[in-house]
């Protein structure tokens, strides 16, 4: 008799293969994770990035000024997609998040610039996620200078030697210093709860039927709704906690600002703990198994982090993984923490980020009810 | 109420996974206040027939009610009113004895549930155990406190599948004894069960075999229904005589019972003169005997497995 058998290792692998081939959804797991990765990876995420939405206020409207804004424009960094005609709609878009940048040229630019009175321009920057900005913010003062070199010929073509004839001023606003933390410790609440509380209820109901208790619920007169509200409630509370410790920490170790009001992050604690609570509510009961839960809590997490804006600058991403990012919930929550923390947005200004999450929510909400199933087909 | 009540009235049941049939046509009608034995082989569709009944499971065709509600449309009200004990135990191992009475009261909605938690506790003489986990206990207790916990809600119909499975004689004995007093108060019982002496108890008994029932009787009279006869046999050189008894014409079933042989057969006087050349030998003694519910049963299982292999 031989101490090592071939024979057996035979036998345990062809068990295996078996096994295998039997749980599909590891299996497309074991397919399907690397194959997001690298899409993901890949093309989606850009942590240089360019083409960032910017607001153009141009009062002079000169020669000069026009130079200006198409160097800007042909740096690639910014793309002025808005015109706004105040300064409180400027403002406005920048807290919202629509736009990273603001660039604004005062009245009578071209004309001081020929005098050599060396006039300023001004770059408002979004600073909350400093990778984002700081290409652009680096880099502006020497476009302006490049962009009015061809300009500055002729009878003025002293003022193109050094120093720069224009004063590029900038402000960065909301995270000044630019410290990473500011911008990844509120937006790490958003990846803790998306994982645990998706977590929790999505082995709610599989571990249910996993035991055999689920068919002794289900021989009891209960309604769906009825469960789903008594299955994710009490983790709701267990979501609370995570959010204190959290603030808690962010205030005493991180020493991050707390801009807004502490009224408007609860309610988007609340409605963000109960959409994942419903995410978790959901898989469980189109899974069979915890296992098979946990695999789509796993699989749903990738994107929400790496799509959400939490590790890599959202409007640096592509166009379609931009629209993949505003389905997640993750990325509403970044904006309303970011919002509320850095940027002392209100409600009302961060209604564009709310309405999202309550949409998810009476979707999955509603999916969630029409997959639960109360007989055992 | 009147007595004769029809507490369980199906008519065509049948349920189909994919292309196997597990429940084919199914006929049932449970009179108030009867305890009704479902017996049969594993397989047969016994636990799929009571899901039906319950609103567990949808049957694909056929209709019915269940203490008069529809059981397709109005399973709802049915769950309210019906306690049904899994074959499996389906209680929550993680929760005490008490936590999951009081759980399962609070799921029916019922009165004064600390006087209810704390009567079927007594009931059961686990008063002293309440705080222990139900994982903790044994098959036995597993069945009672199941029982118990399905009885909270007084229900007017017990669905029980194999409720003694894997418990003790003497708790088997036990678990009977309470039965019949329920059945006395006028609850309907409909209980699955593999074992004679069990189905013997029943009012009615219904076997079911391939998920069809082959028959549907009163237990007293079932075996004449049947129509089978039977010869007892004891002595020396049983293997050997039961090997030759098995290729004779008009010999039915061999089957064993202790130190003696059972043999039955549909015509009795063909059984008799088959058996006849064997009387004399003075190492066997002989005696024709009343068919028993086994007997009968396992007339009815060769007969159905030539019917449906």
């Amino acid at each position: 008799m031989s101490i090592f058998s071939f024979a057996r290792v035979k036998a345990v692998l062809l068990k295996e293969f078996v096994q295998m081939r039997r749980d599909r959804t590891t299996f497309a797991m074991m397919i399907g994770v690397p194959i997001m990765q690298l899409i993901l990876f890949g093309f989606a995420i850009n942590s240089d990035p360019r083409h960032l939405p910017a607001a153009l206020m141009d009062r002079d409207q000169s020669v000069f000024s026009r130079s200006v804004t198409h160097a800007a424009e042909n740096s690639t960094f910014i793309d002025f997609t808005h015109h706004p005609a105040t300064e409180m709609e400027a403002e406005r878009l920048i807290r919202e998040g629509e736009v990273s940048f603001i660039f604004i040229i005062p009245e009578n630019f071209g004309r001081n610039l020929a005098r050599g009175e060396n006039p300023q321009v001004l770059l408002v920057a979004d600073a909350t996620d400093p990778s984002a900005s700081s290409g652009a913010v680096n880099s502006m003062k020497q476009i302006v200078a490049e962009g009015l070199r061809r300009d500055l010929s002729g009878s003025l073509g002293a003022l193109a030697q050094a120093p720069p004839p224009v004063d590029v001023v900038i402000h960065k606003r909301y995270n000044p210093a630019g410290i990473t933390q500011y911008n990844i410790i509120p937006g790490l609440l958003g990846i803790i709860i998306a994982m645990t509380m998706t977590m929790i209820t999505a082995v709610a109901i599989t571990r249910e039927k996993e035991r055999g208790t689920m068919e002794n619920l289900l021989a009891m007169p209960i309604k769906p709704l009825e469960m789903m509200i008594g299955k994710i409630s009490p983790y709701v509370i267990i979501g609370y906690v995570q959010t204190v410790v959290v603030l808690i920490a962010a205030e005493f170790a991180f020493e991050i600002p707390m801009a807004g009001s502490h009224l408007t992050l609860f309610a988007a604690v609340t409605l963000y703990i109960i959409v994942n609570l419903l995410i978790g509510f959901f898989f469980s009961s189109i899974a069979q198994t915890q296992m098979q839960a946990l695999q789509m809590t796993f699989f749903l997490l990738l994107p929400q982090i790496l799509l959400s804006g939490f590790l890599f600058p959202f409007l640096g991403m592509p166009r379609w993984a931009q629209y993949i990012g505003e389905a997640l919930p993750a990325t509403h929550f970044m904006r309303l923490m970011r919002g509320v923390m850095l940027k002392g947005a209100d409600a009302a200004d961060l209604f564009a980020s709310f309405w999202p999450l309550g949409a998810i929510m009476l979707v999955v909400g509603t999916m969630a009810m029409i997959r639960y199933k109360t007989t055992l087909d | 109420m009147s007595d004769h009540e029809i507490i369980i009235d199906v008519k065509g049941l049948t349920k189909k996974y994919g292309e196997k049939t597990v429940v084919d046509d199914f006929d049932l009608q449970v009179p108030k206040g009867t305890v009704y034995g479902f017996l049969g082989p594993n397989g047969s569709g016994k636990t799929t027939t009571i899901r039906m009944v319950c609103g567990l499971l949808l049957p694909n065709e056929g209709s019915g009610t269940a203490l008069g509600y529809d059981v397709v449309k109005e399973s709802a009200e049915i769950k309210k009113r019906v306690g049904y004990m899994t074959q499996k135990f389906s209680l929550w191992e993680d929760l005490t004895i008490r936590e999951n009475l009081e759980f399962v009261a609070r799921m029916y909605q019922v009165e004064n549930r600390e006087e209810k938690v704390g009567e079927a506790l007594d009931d059961l003489g686990l008063s002293a155990r309440s705080h222990q986990l139900a994982g903790s206990l044994s098959g036995g207790w597993k069945q009672r406190l199941a029982l118990a916990a399905c009885m909270l809600h007084d229900p007017a119909l017990l669905l029980l599948d194999e409720p003694t499975a894997g418990v003790d004689p003497k708790a088997r004995r036990e678990f009977w004894d309470t039965i019949h007093i329920l059945a006395d108060r006028g609850v309907t019982i409909l209980v699955s069960t593999h074992y004679m002496d069990e189905a013997i108890q029943c009012d009615y008994i219904a076997y079911i075999a391939y998920g069809r029932k082959l028959i549907d009787a009163p237990s007293a009279e079932l075996v004449d229904q049947v129509g089978i006869h039977t010869w007892r046999v004891e002595g020396k050189g049983l293997k050997a005589l039961s090997r030759k008894l098995e290729k004779i014409e008009g010999v039915g079933d061999i089957a064993r019972f202790g130190t003696a042989l059972h043999i039955t057969g549909t015509d009795k006087e063909k059984l008799r003169s088959s058996l006849e050349p064997y009387f004399d030998d003075p190492l066997l003694e002989w005696q024709e005997r009343r068919p028993g519910l086994e007997e009968a049963f396992i007339h009815l299982m060769t007969g159905s497995e030539d019917n449906f292999q």
